[in-house]
């Protein structure tokens, strides 16, 4: 059964989501991947406001496919996390809620989420069609001439995801391997 | 010498581009679905589903199954007795490309330099690789390839005394390492032999290949199998969530080499295994 997550994305939600929980997340969702991480830590550290509100934020590593005529977006799955792993820290340390994207993370990806009470979640890498259904709106707000990687406010409705790093610091990708290997002894 | 226009190759390219990128083929549609039938652990076997349902509705919508529409990898094949004719060969494919990935509102991925980046905003160029084959026939093969699957790509230069457990370790650790990050179930390339290049090439170009068909060698073919299993034991499974399928197919192609070494490149792509081809 999956649980739900509704925007404010408020930590006390976030406590409630255990690793391996799969969730349906409704509301404002930012879109930011490798070049656009990059801009935004930039003007973090000089000292500039960031395109959107980092607190409370949800990030979807994503660029997705430009959308055909009459569609909110193309087909919009995750990209591989890890190449977010520089930046994640600072931006987990202002107060962002949670990280969708696939793929596994650093220990201090890790350490950020749990002093920080956040969330890293999985989407189905690959199922990039299926997803795009959940997405109602998509507006590029920020970095417009990074195409594919500006950043793109979106508005979804129950969007599929796994909760793999949990506010504890418990990890899906070790414990779902495990679960399986015990459970087919 | 038979002749083939340029604008046939372009006209070919641009098709195969929207074409791969919206339909899986029928071997790997068939291949995910056997395995999700043997999936002994139900939340493996969820996750499947949810990628067949993905493969449908890419199908039914045309709309590209992953948002990654990738680098066009294109392989082409020249017939000697073929004169290509109407201008450049490359410049024809550039423009397949351009126009496939800009008409079919596929993702433009491909920046200007690898270090300074710069999107160039029409996914070209493409990476062509030109074999001369006898004939007079022009066969284009068509591979988008992903980068979440390509960086888990590895190349090793192993000294011979490594052996057969050298090699078959080095594959398995290397798809154990990727985990969940190249989208499993994956399927694994291989190319053994040759140089550093040709190993890596092989490894690409055994993608290619059908999803049933095995290595025409018994010793390699019973390899293949081996490593499937051993690396569908490693309990990664779809989207390193646990469970068995963590591949759908391992492919090794191999070539002569040097006393002095036994090149290893493994190319990993993902569940998302795309290709097309035509024969002008």
């Amino acid at each position: 059964m999956e649980k739900m997550l509704v925007y404010p994305y408020d930590k006390e939600k976030l406590k409630e989501l255990k690793a391996g929980d799969s969730v349906l997340i409704s509301g404002t969702v930012y879109t930011a991947r490798d070049a656009a991480h990059k801009r935004i830590v930039e003007m973090i550290e000089n000292g500039e406001k960031p395109p959107f509100e980092i607190e409370g934020s949800i990030i979807y590593y994503v660029g997705p496919t430009p959308a055909k005529p009459g569609k909110a977006i193309g087909s919009a799955g995750p990209t591989t996390s890890y190449r977010m792993d520089s930046y994640a820290p600072l931006l987990l340390d202002l107060g962002q809620a949670a990280m969708i994207g696939k793929g596994q993370r650093s220990e201090e990806v890790k350490a950020a989420a749990v002093r920080n009470g956040a969330v890293y979640l999985a989407a189905i890498g690959g199922a990039a069609a299926l997803i795009a259904k959940s997405v109602r709106s998509a507006e590029v707000i920020a970095f417009e001439d990074l195409g594919a990687e500006a950043v793109r406010k979106l508005e979804v409705e129950n969007f599929p995801a796994v909760v793999v790093i949990d506010a504890y610091g418990n990890d899906y990708y070790e414990s779902g391997r495990l679960q399986y290997k015990n459970g087919n002894k | 010498m038979r002749e083939i226009s340029v604008k046939k190759i372009t006209e070919a390219v641009a098709e195969m581009s929207v074409n791969a990128n919206s339909f899986l083929g029928e071997d790997v549609c068939e291949r995910i679905t056997e395995c999700r039938k043997k999936e002994d652990w139900p939340a493996a076997a969820e996750i499947l589903s949810k990628i067949e349902e993905n493969i449908r509705i890419a199908r039914e919508d045309l709309v590209p199954l992953c948002q990654d529409t990738g680098m066009a990898c294109v392989f082409i094949e020249i017939g000697q007795d073929v004169h290509v004719v109407g201008g450049s060969i490359e410049e024809a494919v550039n423009e397949g490309v351009r126009k496939g990935y800009t008409e079919g509102y596929l993702r433009k991925s491909i920046v200007k330099d690898p270090i300074r980046r710069g999107n160039t905003g029409d996914n070209t160029p493409a990476h062509i690789h030109y074999e001369i084959v006898p004939g007079d026939r022009l066969k284009i093969v068509l591979a988008p390839k992903g980068f979440g699957s390509e960086n888990m790509s590895r190349i090793k230069m192993f000294a011979p005394a490594a052996g057969e457990n050298g090699v078959k370790d080095f594959i398995v650790n290397c798809v154990e390492e990727a985990g969940a990050n190249p989208c499993p179930p994956v399927v694994v390339g291989v190319g053994i032999g040759g140089t550093f290049d040709r190993a890596a090439l092989m490894a690409k170009q055994a993608l290619l290949r059908p999803m049933k068909d095995s290595n025409p060698d018994p010793y390699y073919a019973e390899m293949e199998n081996e490593l499937l299993e051993r690396i569908n034991s490693l309990g990664i499974g779809p989207q390193g969530f646990g469970g068995r399928t963590t591949a759908l197919a391992v492919k090794i192609q191999t070539y002569p080499t040097h006393i002095a070494g036994m090149p290893v490149a493994v190319n990993i792509n993902c569940h998302v295994s795309r290709h097309r081809e035509v024969i002008l």
